[in-house]
């Protein structure tokens, strides 16, 4: 074994588990715990219920429309921020982090404000029958705000690695720009755009604070899981919710260990085998 | 496994020191916190005061409340996990009856241990309409018209909410003589013209005037009158319909939290000084409505006269309220069933 630069490999990988088991396995201990209370046949009527059948939907929905808009807008962002120098970077590259430090219901309440009718933007768009506060497209807007820094900042390492020479060589080669970053900029920077893709949409799937000022929280049209989960909480019932919250974080998890095993996939090929690190 | 390191010390120490100067910020001799609900923080900043100085003169000792805001429920499910809460002031008699029967933390009769049944004020719902009451809307009826447009807080996650609910039930019950399926015919027509259910009933204020939804918002008395006060007469009017809901908000000291008998003493004053005719003229003062006899006439000309229907009297109990109606599966759930 070669030597490391932090020693002792038995203390740290001691502290690790410990804080592993005290922050993450200890709650879900609970919460399975609240689940032991149910029956298999009470599990799945509590996880099947019409109404949350219908927010599954409202909030698959909005978080896939939330996260391939970060895909995208997030890239471009990434894109400026690492082959740019313009006044104001700076400043424009501490923004990018504001979603994550912003008390997320102080985002769904200003977004709300914007983009409800009488908002400075939901007015312009009112004329148009574009109502984005209180539908499912304003559930999407709070979600994509706070978790488009996922995006930006998975990617936005990976642009800055890839000199910009790379690109140059490409189009002296006879490369058109498409073509250029279709091959060669591209098939770089995917696996960084997917995990930061992934990571936004297991974000989104949670999300309350924000969303829940600008859904409208109408039964079977705008209700979120999250809010139903909520709402079986008010009820006392924390077996109900537990259950709500398994099905939430198991495909949560599952969403995650997919993007791991897929990533790890990519860098067996990348790398012929060895695995960086 | 884990060795102490000096660095260990030092946090340990910085974390402790925090902590010391923390409370020894708090130069009062006593401290009192009371767990309360959301829209409450205007009440209580202006009773508070009165009572602190009340307990100074007595007492010859400074006082200090705390307050912890949030919705009804959400405060019992804290205490019940902990929140060494010593009063609380709810809005909903089942958050209140929660910390006696899932926690043991007070005794089940604990109602009859202040006057009005622990409620040391009370309420109903009353109609916000925007100026010139373009819709008309007098009565619980008149909601129901296809134009209608309603804003009032989700009764499953809102005490609010809740006695719009039962409102809107017990009235259009009295109405109909009893016809249960005309009742549910009207609740889900009432339902489906909501426009926007926000979790409380701050959020429902904020649609309807800050955002500009709705014809109607349909919120506590106190809080109506409380929007006109700040954002104007003009642009809106309060209507009481003549049919309505007694709604109860329930006060009581948390025994299990209660270590000493003086804290108990003090516990108990706090709340038994809220009865205390400067206290119900405050309270008259927010809109709320109060049994004291001179306060209540000196404020008559606020609170228009309104048939006050119980909540134990039309539905039996709380629990049978919670239990048939909001609970998973219960009535609120199938009226909004599509």
């Amino acid at each position: 074994m070669r030597a490391r630069v932090l020693p002792g490999f038995t203390l740290s990988l001691g502290v690790t588990l410990l804080f592993v088991s005290l922050i993450l396995l200890l709650p879900m201990t609970s919460l399975v715990g609240q689940l032991a209370g149910l029956s298999w046949s009470q599990y799945w009527a509590a996880i099947t219920d019409p109404r949350l059948l219908a927010s599954y939907r409202v909030t698959l929905l909005a978080a896939a429309t939330a996260s391939l808009f970060n895909a995208l807008f997030g890239l471009l962002l990434a894109w400026v921020l690492a082959r740019y120098a313009f006044p104001g970077k700076r400043v424009l590259d501490a923004l990018m982090d504001l979603p994550f430090a912003l008390p997320t219901a102080v985002a769904g309440i200003t977004l709300a404000t914007l983009y409800s009718r009488n908002g400075a933007i939901g007015a312009l768009l009112a004329p148009y029958g574009i109502e984005i506060a209180y539908s499912w497209l304003g559930i999407a807007l709070a979600m994509a705000f706070t978790s488009v820094p996922f995006v930006v900042r998975t990617v936005q390492p990976v642009l800055e690695d890839l000199p910009t020479r790379t690109d140059e060589a490409a189009l002296t080669l006879g490369a058109s720009n498409f073509y250029a970053f279709r091959r060669v900029i591209w098939p770089h920077i995917r696996p960084a755009v997917i995990t930061g893709t992934g990571l936004s949409f297991a974000r989104s799937l949670g999300e309350f604070g924000a969303v829940i000022f600008i859904a409208g929280n109408m039964p079977y049209e705008t209700e979120v899981v999250s809010l139903m989960l909520a709402t079986r909480l008010e009820e006392y019932d924390y077996a109900g919710a537990a259950a709500i919250a398994s099905v939430v974080m198991l495909v949560s998890l599952l969403l995650l260990l997919a993007i791991n095993l897929w990533q790890g996939r990519f860098y067996r090929r990348l790398h012929g085998g060895s695995f960086p690190g | 496994m884990l060795t102490t390191s000096p660095l260990r010390h030092a946090a340990l120490a910085a974390t402790l020191g925090l902590a010391f100067a923390g409370s020894a910020a708090q130069a009062a001799d006593r401290t009192l916190l009371n767990a309360s609900y959301d829209v409450s923080r205007e009440l209580f900043a202006d009773l508070n005061p009165q009572f602190v100085e009340q307990w100074q003169n007595d007492h010859d000792e400074t006082v200090e409340i705390q307050m912890s805001h949030a919705g009804s429920s959400t405060q019992a499910r804290a205490i019940l996990q902990g929140l060494d809460a010593d009063v609380v002031t709810f809005n909903q008699v089942t958050d209140v009856n929660v910390l006696a029967e899932q926690g043991g933390l007070i005794p089940e009769d604990w109602q009859s241990r202040l006057p009005n049944q622990s409620s040391p004020w009370y309420s109903t719902m009353a109609f916000l309409v925007r100026e010139g009451n373009p819709h008309n809307i007098q009565s619980w009826s008149d909601l129901v018209g296809s134009d209608v447009s309603l804003i009032f807080p989700n009764p499953k996650t809102s005490g609010n909410g809740r006695y719009t609910y039962l409102a809107a039930w017990a009235a259009t019950q009295q109405n109909n003589d009893g016809d249960e399926q005309a009742t549910r015919d009207y609740m889900r027509q009432l339902l489906r013209n909501v426009e926007v259910f926000d979790t409380g009933g701050r959020g429902a204020t904020n649609t309807f005037v800050e955002r500009g939804i709705g014809d109607v918002l349909i919120t506590f008395e106190s809080e109506a009158n409380g929007i006109v006060q700040q954002y104007g007469e003009d642009d809106y009017d309060v209507i009481v319909p003549p049919v309505d809901i007694m709604a109860e908000f329930p006060v009581t000291w948390v025994d299990e939290n209660l270590d000493s008998d003086a804290d108990r003493a003090l516990a108990k004053a706090y709340l038994e000084f809220l009865y205390s005719e400067p206290a119900q003229r405050t309270l008259a003062e927010n809109y709320y409505r109060v049994n004291d006899e001179n306060v209540s006439e000196e404020f008559a000309d606020r609170f228009p006269q309104t048939d006050m229907l119980r909540v134990n009297d039309v539905f039996g109990s709380w629990d049978n309220v919670m239990q048939t109606h909001f609970a998973s599966g219960g009535t609120l759930d199938q009226l909004q069933r599509r």
